[in-house]
């Protein structure tokens, strides 16, 4: 800290304070997905695979996910299709 | 009975291997028996901290390969009569640790030692999943900064879900924060995460406050564990650590700034 520093640090934003609130929010969301099982991500690969054998889709095409509702569990498949790609049916 | 103690933290550079040599000379000064393993397989670094490298022979590897025996293998500490060091190999491959191995080779140390420190490697890959999966005490290492605040919960969450304790439905890894590095001037100045902060994000009780110190570096330059410079701040903070982790009740220290004099905030601190 020098002379200047003395004058300088009053307006200085607290960086500590962002700091805090963007992990709060960060930990809170990865803590709720880490409950999860660990095959969610080759369960996605899987049904990438069959679902390619029909549609070109990429793997951001398929989204996974297990929540809750009530006392069940909710796996959700959300599968986004292409628009102009006509089924290839071998 | 024994305990097995991991000090982890999944991010590097925040002071595992500092607090290993630290804590396990700690342990070792209150007169238990205690053996420090080096899990780092490729990267061997705890040998340095603990200014034994030049007396390596054989180590974890070798042990568990059936190369040497635990004996040939301890490396004992020249100034401390019940501290011993097991070195991790230099070898480069990933997979020449295997849990049966490391179990086994805990099992024999349990028959002789008191505390058995294992100084986890940085990330989740299998040496830091194998330091971690056979404890019943976590120290967990974060600095107060967001990476390494992030890192440490996502090992306080595998060490609830995938350790031998979590696994077998056994009491859970006794979870401790160790905080390092933390410079309670710039706490002060609202540059730097707070205890309380960290404390708050991850809800775990708090082993102690490690602040920033030239000691450190000192310390590990000359191969004497940070803890044996009772001069230092480190040193003193290690020292209550060692004395909370064994039950004792320590207040903390060196949590507020020293106050400046005048002529110092002015020119800043020269020395």
């Amino acid at each position: 800290m020098s002379l200047l520093d003395l004058f300088r640090s009053r307006n200085k934003t607290n960086t500590a304070a962002i700091a805090k609130e963007r992990l709060q929010i960060l930990v809170s969301h990865e803590r709720s997905t880490r409950s999860g099982p660990d095959f969610l991500p080759e369960l996605k690969q899987e049904l990438l695979a069959v679902i390619r054998k029909y549609y070109p889709i990429e793997l951001d095409q398929v989204k996974v996910q297990l929540g809750k509702q009530d006392d069940c569990s909710l796996l959700e498949l959300d599968i986004v299709l292409p628009v102009n790609v006509k089924a290839d049916v071998a | 009975m024994a305990k097995v103690i991991v000090v982890t933290s999944g991010k590097g550079g925040v002071g595992k291997t500092t607090t290993s040599a630290a804590i396990s000379t700690g342990l070792a000064l209150r007169g238990f028996k205690t053996v420090v393993i080096d899990f780092d397989v490729g990267l061997r670094n705890l040998d340095l901290i603990m200014g034994c490298e030049r007396r390596v022979v054989y180590d974890f590897v070798n042990v568990i390969m059936g190369d040497a025996n635990l004996n040939q293998a301890l490396i004992k500490d020249k100034q401390l009569e019940n501290l011993f060091i097991l070195p991790a190999s230099q070898t480069r491959d990933k997979d020449a640790l295997t849990q049966e191995g490391v179990e086994k080779v805990l099992n024999e140390l349990k028959a002789s030692f008191d505390f058995i420190v294992c100084d986890s490697p940085a990330g989740i890959e299998r040496g830091a999943h194998l330091a971690m999966y056979f404890a019943d005490e976590a120290i967990v290492v974060t600095n107060p900064e967001v990476s390494s605040v992030r890192d440490s919960d996502r090992m306080l969450g595998l060490l609830s879900s995938k350790s031998r304790r979590a696994e077998t439905g056994q009491s859970p890894v006794k979870e401790h924060l160790l905080l390092t590095r933390y410079s309670p001037e710039r706490v002060e100045r609202g540059e730097m995460l707070s205890v309380e902060d960290v404390q708050e994000i991850l809800s775990i009780p708090l082993l102690g406050v490690i602040p920033e110190s030239q000691a450190v570096l000192n310390a590990s330059n000359s191969g004497r564990p940070v803890i044996l410079d009772a001069e230092s701040t480190a040193g003193q903070a290690y020292a209550d650590a060692v004395a909370r982790f064994l039950g004792e009740n320590v207040d903390h220290r060196f949590l507020t700034a020293e106050k400046k004099g005048f002529l110092k905030r002015l020119f800043g601190s020269v020395a």
